[in-house]
């Protein structure tokens, strides 16, 4: 499978990447290359084989439904770039 | 003192030979006076240092030591540290002092351990150079123009120059058995679920793994004793009792059956590394255990379901950084949209960028089962491989890397080719087991690992004969030249 300009463009879009123009060629052939890799896979014959997603196919464990942590928001928040009155600020969303 | 094992370093502390404050004191010299020419540190934490020392020192003064009170060690800038820069080795994260301790951290920080700093890595743990860490690549002590290996290069590093006497690591394709090779040191992978990754920034989360570095396999083994364990925090965290792998390590290898896969010795390897391995397995022959080739056939297919698989997870977990609650936000956006492709496209480097795409174009609608479903099955085929050479072997063992380090920028270009290097570490955290790397030998000057495989929690076997093997040779004590 090999990728050009305007799959970049629409994964980079898909991932919310910025890639500047210039580099979109040289990505396109990496990513190309490791699709490449990759192809090696379908030679593979996995018809009756079951998608192992966990080494010991352990399913995800549930805890009990109670409040076990405080409200620890300003504490958090001081990595936050900003902040408003407890509040994440973001670019206006909404005219 | 500086190029005593962790084992003898306790010693010293137990008999007043010198005291934590002394010992921390003259780690923190020795990073000064030497890390300019490694970079292996991204963050040295002195005054924090002190502090631990000098309140290890009050509790052995107390009476209240564990074996590792006052020990120092450094943690990979992976793991969370609170009130310290976290960078997991990107820009992104530059800016990012953790709000709280991962669980591997506080686990150290109980048993009264003294941390340095925080090591170099590749950027998210994605690399095998330590190339694409933001602050520049962490060097080899046994060759400053080779790489020290990656993604924990940064651990591997500072340990081989006698700047930490241990140190974290972690490993998802291979990130502590490879710097362990490549650098002369000892590092071990533990089983999937063994050690908790609470506050270990996730890369691709079914394949993550913490583990110890340092330069003796009985040094490992007292790291592992603090490391491991069952954590409620970690929804991946397997609850099974933790032994005391100190109490193994003397254990006589009479009888154990090591199993050498064919695949590991042929192909693209460096034929002065297929020597010194063998002469390692002559050693454990020496010892009284019995060898015997088995298969594992689908190696070649690890790297390909590793490129799915890994980038589709660290696509998702990689998400999380938007540029909205932590972490890099670019200046003046002009919408969110902008705010989130600038802020993601100027905080992560290239190679993270590299596998965002690959992991979003796999998940991407229609390719789906072509990719992911496809390799989450050749990865079955990869894990029946290994536990079908393990029901009529005890220990696997092969090389670790079909290569001594590499130059630095040989191999930045080719992305792929960088790949390549981990064609005998990937397969296994496919597979989950646990897997260790040990110093046996050179090839032109630089260090050889030999490889040591287990079945799901055979930790004490593989330290055990990591062990008597460093009991019968000095590998593990060689030094570079300063």
């Amino acid at each position: 499978m090999s990728l050009d300009r305007t799959d970049v463009e629409k994964i980079a879009h898909l991932a919310r990447l910025n890639i500047a123009e210039q580099d979109i060629q040289e990505y396109a052939e990496n990513l190309s290359n490791i699709l490449k890799l990759v192809d090696q896979m379908q030679a593979v014959d996995t018809h009756d084989i079951a998608p192992m997603a966990h080494p010991m196919d352990a399913i995800q464990r549930l805890r009990v439904d109670e409040v076990t942590e405080g409200n620890q928001r300003d504490h958090l928040q001081t990595v936050a770039p900003a902040v408003e009155a407890g509040l994440f600020q973001v670019p206006k969303v909404i005219e | 003192m500086l190029d005593k094992t962790l084992a003898e370093l306790a010693q010293g502390l137990a008999t007043g030979e010198f005291s934590s404050v002394e010992l921390t004191r003259n780690y923190l010299d020795r990073i000064r006076a030497e890390d300019g020419s490694l970079n292996s540190f991204i963050t040295v934490t002195e005054e924090q240092a002190l502090a631990q020392a000098e309140a290890a020192d009050q509790r052995r003064a107390a009476g209240d030591a564990d074996p590792f009170t006052g020990l120092p060690i450094a943690h990979k800038d992976i793991f969370c540290t609170e009130g310290v820069r976290t960078s997991c080795g990107s820009r992104m994260l530059d800016n990012f002092i953790s709000p709280y301790n991962a669980t591997v951290v506080e686990n150290f920080n109980r048993a009264g351990a003294v941390s340095l700093g925080k090591t170099n890595m590749d950027e998210f743990a994605m690399g095998s150079s330590n190339e694409s860490s933001f602050y520049g690549p962490a060097r080899n002590p046994w060759n400053t123009e080779c790489v020290p290996g990656g993604s924990s290069g940064g651990s591997a590093a500072a340990i081989a120059g006698g700047l930490t006497p241990a140190a974290t690591g972690s490993d998802t394709g291979g990130s502590i058995r490879q710097p362990a090779a490549l650098c002369g040191i000892t590092g071990l992978k533990p089983t999937y679920g063994r050690v908790s990754r609470y506050g270990m920034i996730a890369y691709a989360s079914s394949l993550d793994q913490g583990g110890p570095m340092a330069h003796t396999a009985e040094d490992t083994a007292m790291m592992l004793n603090v490391m491991a364990g069952f954590d409620p925090k970690d929804s991946t965290s397997i609850d099974k009792a933790v032994p005391d792998y100190t109490l193994t390590l003397n254990d006589s290898l009479k009888g154990l059956k090591i199993g050498l896969p064919k695949e590991f010795f042929s192909g693209e390897i460096d034929p002065q590394i297929t020597a010194q391995v063998q002469s390692a397995i002559r050693e454990f022959e020496a010892l009284g255990a019995t060898v015997k080739e088995v298969s594992l056939p689908n190696t070649h297919l690890a790297i390909p379901a590793y490129y799915i698989i890994a980038p589709a997870e660290a696509s998702s977990n990689l998400s999380r950084f938007d540029g909205v609650r932590y972490g890099y936000r670019c200046e003046d956006p002009v919408d969110l949209e902008d705010m989130y492709k600038r802020s993601r496209g100027e905080g992560f480097g290239e190679e993270v960028k590299r596998r965002i795409m690959v992991g979003t174009y796999a998940l991407s609608e229609g390719f789906y089962d072509a990719y992911y479903k496809k390799a989450l099955q050749i990865r079955r085929l990869i894990q029946q491989d290994f536990v079908n050479a393990l029901s009529e072997v005890d220990i696997i063992m092969g090389p670790t890397t079909p290569h001594p380090a590499f130059k630095l920028g040989e191999k930045t270009s080719d992305p792929v080719a960088m790949y390549m290097e981990d064609i005998f570490t990937i397969s296994l955290n496919l597979a989950g087991m646990p897997g260790m790397s040990v110093p046996c030998g050179f090839a032109n000057g630089l260090p050889v690992g030999l490889q040591l495989i287990g079945n799901y929690f055979a930790e004490e076997r593989l330290l055990n004969a990591a062990h008597q093997f460093q009991q019968a040779t000095d590998w593990h004590r060689q030094r570079p030249v300063r």
